[in-house]
């Protein structure tokens, strides 16, 4: 049998989402955004919602997200939004909207817009990628890094008398009574991937059903910013951010009812 | 709400929001300060999400409101927002951001005095901001100065369409006076939320959605890397200013035919010194108002034209001199232009503007 004879459509087993450009992405190699960009540019695309969603791209590493997926985008301001996304999602109830935030946009500058808007249960999505750590600005100290780890402003570690704790976004947002679903995921293996992939289906379902807003948490690598190469940066994950970052679903209100 | 013409008496505040309704607004965000509170408490009285779906949130900050203006204007939707004057240094970052990502909204500024928390009086000191651009980078919003509360119910409808025909930002800079007093108001007559359809006949650039698979995928966004892009993207906004400098101006004169000085005043001081005008001729001090309606674009050939009539030029603004620097580089020195104003929340009355018109030499 020839090569051109297996190379099938029948034969098919995978393909690159159909909502993801060929546009060379600006992510570092072992980065966990391109993942997560698959994945949900695959979810977009199997629930049918390409002509009805509208995408919030934030200040950091995702800024670009725009460039990848193709659906309409809006980029905002550091840390808002989740005000864009608020504004788009009342004025177009039909549409799937979400945002993509890393911790410094999320859990810093944008802590306001994020917990007012999972608190008003706006029918929206928040995609929380969090490497404790800033990547775009060049691995200075987020509001997630962990205690003892070093940055390029806590090069001695993070120290809770000089820099506080710390902070942990999707405990808080699952004491919210707006939240309808708050999970935690990672996208370091096979199973994590999948796992992640059906957390973001069910967010953007509650979405659109209207139960309120859901918060996707991934914990993620940032191997150049943690100066670690790509394998590593996962097992260096594995080993400390999963002690303090729990994977697992924190609130699901689908879950309680049944 | 669907008579033509209703007539009411009402605060300048309570103006807009009806206004608002009536027009076709689509969303308003807005959190409250003093004193322009009367915009959302308005608003969440008529319930207009019940009548023409025009939807309405409290925002938690200035900041969270402007960037819902930022995100729901980007959908190609009429929105709109309002504060006070500290609540608008708030909002910059927004502002800029939707100049640059070219993004229609309308904020009502109703002027309270500062620097800083101030004071809830009115006033008129955001004049530099408001027409400097008052965010980062290079930029301008048009800016309406209503002298009514008429004029607050009429300017929310013109400051969408100008706002939509160049896909700006447009700021109704008003002020506690005007937001706070009562007046006979003739309501615009009713116009209906555009549909989807029209939405993207009419904004084929927004962000929504609709027609990606025939258009692609649409960005709305302020941000370029390269700098040799950027640059041509600010030559084309610097254009746009420029057309709209040449296109949008708007005025208004009273007594100004026979006049040998004028008075140039804005808002609620234009107001004050029609009354001021009336006593100086009667002292025999023939004078005349020249009102600049839009702020930004300035009406600098016009003011430049009336300093070829005059002897003398008096500007009354509520601020320690702030639009005077405009006047005197329309004027180009041709005649001695003064200011008058006063601060910290007091309005001058008319007989203070009467005894600076006559020091006029």
């Amino acid at each position: 049998m020839k090569r051109e004879d297996i190379i099938q459509p029948e034969n098919l087993v995978y393909e690159k989402p159909k909502l993801l450009n060929d546009m060379t992405m600006h992510y570092c190699p072992g980065c966990s955004h391109g993942v997560v960009h698959k994945l949900i540019a695959e979810v977009i695309d199997e629930m049918g919602m390409q002509d009805h969603s509208i995408g919030i791209s934030p200040v950091g590493c995702g800024v670009f997200a725009y460039r990848y997926i193709d659906i309409d985008w809006q980029e905002a301001a550091h840390g808002r939004a989740p005000a864009l996304a608020t504004a788009c999602k009342r004025l177009w109830p039909d549409r799937l909207v979400f945002t993509y935030q890393g911790d410094g946009d999320l859990a810093a500058i944008g802590t306001a817009e994020t917990i007012h808007a999972l608190n008003r249960g706006e029918n929206i999505t928040i995609i929380y990628i969090n490497n404790a750590i800033y990547g775009m600005t060049g691995g200075q100290m987020a509001p997630t890094t962990l205690e003892g780890m070093k940055t390029a402003t806590c090069p001695y570690g993070r120290d809770p008398q000089i820099h506080g704790y710390p902070l942990n976004m999707s405990e808080i947002a699952a004491q919210l009574q707006g939240t309808a679903f708050v999970t935690r995921q990672s996208v370091h293996s096979v199973p994590a991937i999948r796992k992640a992939k059906k957390a973001i289906r069910h967010a953007f379902e509650l979405s659109m059903q209207g139960k309120g807003s859901n918060l996707v948490e991934i914990v993620a690598t940032c191997s150049s910013g943690w100066k670690l190469s790509p394998v590593k940066a996962n097992q260096w994950m594995e080993q400390h951010m999963f002690d303090f970052y729990h994977v697992g679903d924190l609130k699901d209100v689908t879950a309680e009812k049944q | 709400m669907n008579e033509e013409n209703e007539i009411l008496l009402l605060k300048g505040n309570e103006a807009i929001a009806r206004a608002a309704i009536r027009c076709g607004c689509d969303g308003y965000f807005g959190y409250p300060i003093t004193p322009q509170s009367e915009v959302l408490e308005t608003l969440a009285e008529l319930k207009p999400w019940e009548t023409t779906g025009m939807v309405v949130v409290q925002a938690e900050s200035e900041v969270a409101s402007i960037n819902m203006l930022y995100g729901g204007g980007g959908t190609g939707k009429r929105v709109m927002t309002s504060s006070a004057s500290p609540g608008i240094a708030l909002m910059q970052e927004g502002i800029s951001y939707m100049a640059g990502a070219e993004v229609p909204g309308l904020i009502v500024n109703v002027q309270r005095g500062g620097p800083g928390l101030g004071t809830i009086q009115p006033s008129q000191s955001d004049y530099n901001q408001a027409t400097r651009g008052g965010g980062n980078g290079d930029y301008n919003v048009i800016v309406l100065a209503p002298a009514s509360v008429q004029e607050m119910a009429d300017f929310v409808d013109l400051a969408f369409t100008l706002a939509f025909r160049w896909r700006t930002p447009v700021m109704m800079l008003s002020d506690g006076v005007i937001g706070q007093m009562m007046e006979k108001v003739v309501l615009p007559p009713f116009k209906p939320r555009r549909t989807e359809e029209e939405i993207a006949k009419e904004c084929p650039w927004a962000s929504n959605g609709h027609g990606i698979k025939e258009r692609g995928p649409q960005v709305i966004t302020s941000l370029e890397l390269q700098p040799d892009i950027m640059e041509v993207r600010n030559i084309a906004l610097q254009k746009k200013y420029k057309e709209i400098a040449e296109k949008e101006v708007r005025y208004e004169t009273r007594h100004m035919e026979d006049a040998d000085y004028a008075i140039v005043a804005f808002g609620s001081a234009a107001r004050i010194s029609q009354k001021a005008i009336e006593i100086a001729r009667e002292k025999g001090r023939n004078a005349g108002l020249f009102r600049p309606i839009t702020l930004w674009p300035f009406p600098e050939k016009e003011i430049a034209e009336l300093s070829k009539q005059v002897k003398g030029i008096l500007v009354v603004e509520i601020n320690a001199g702030q639009m005077v620097f405009d006047v005197r580089l329309a004027a180009e020195g041709r005649v001695p232009v003064e200011q008058y104003g006063r601060l910290g929340g007091i309005v001058p009355s008319p007989d203070e503007i009467v005894d600076a018109l006559m020091k006029l030499p």
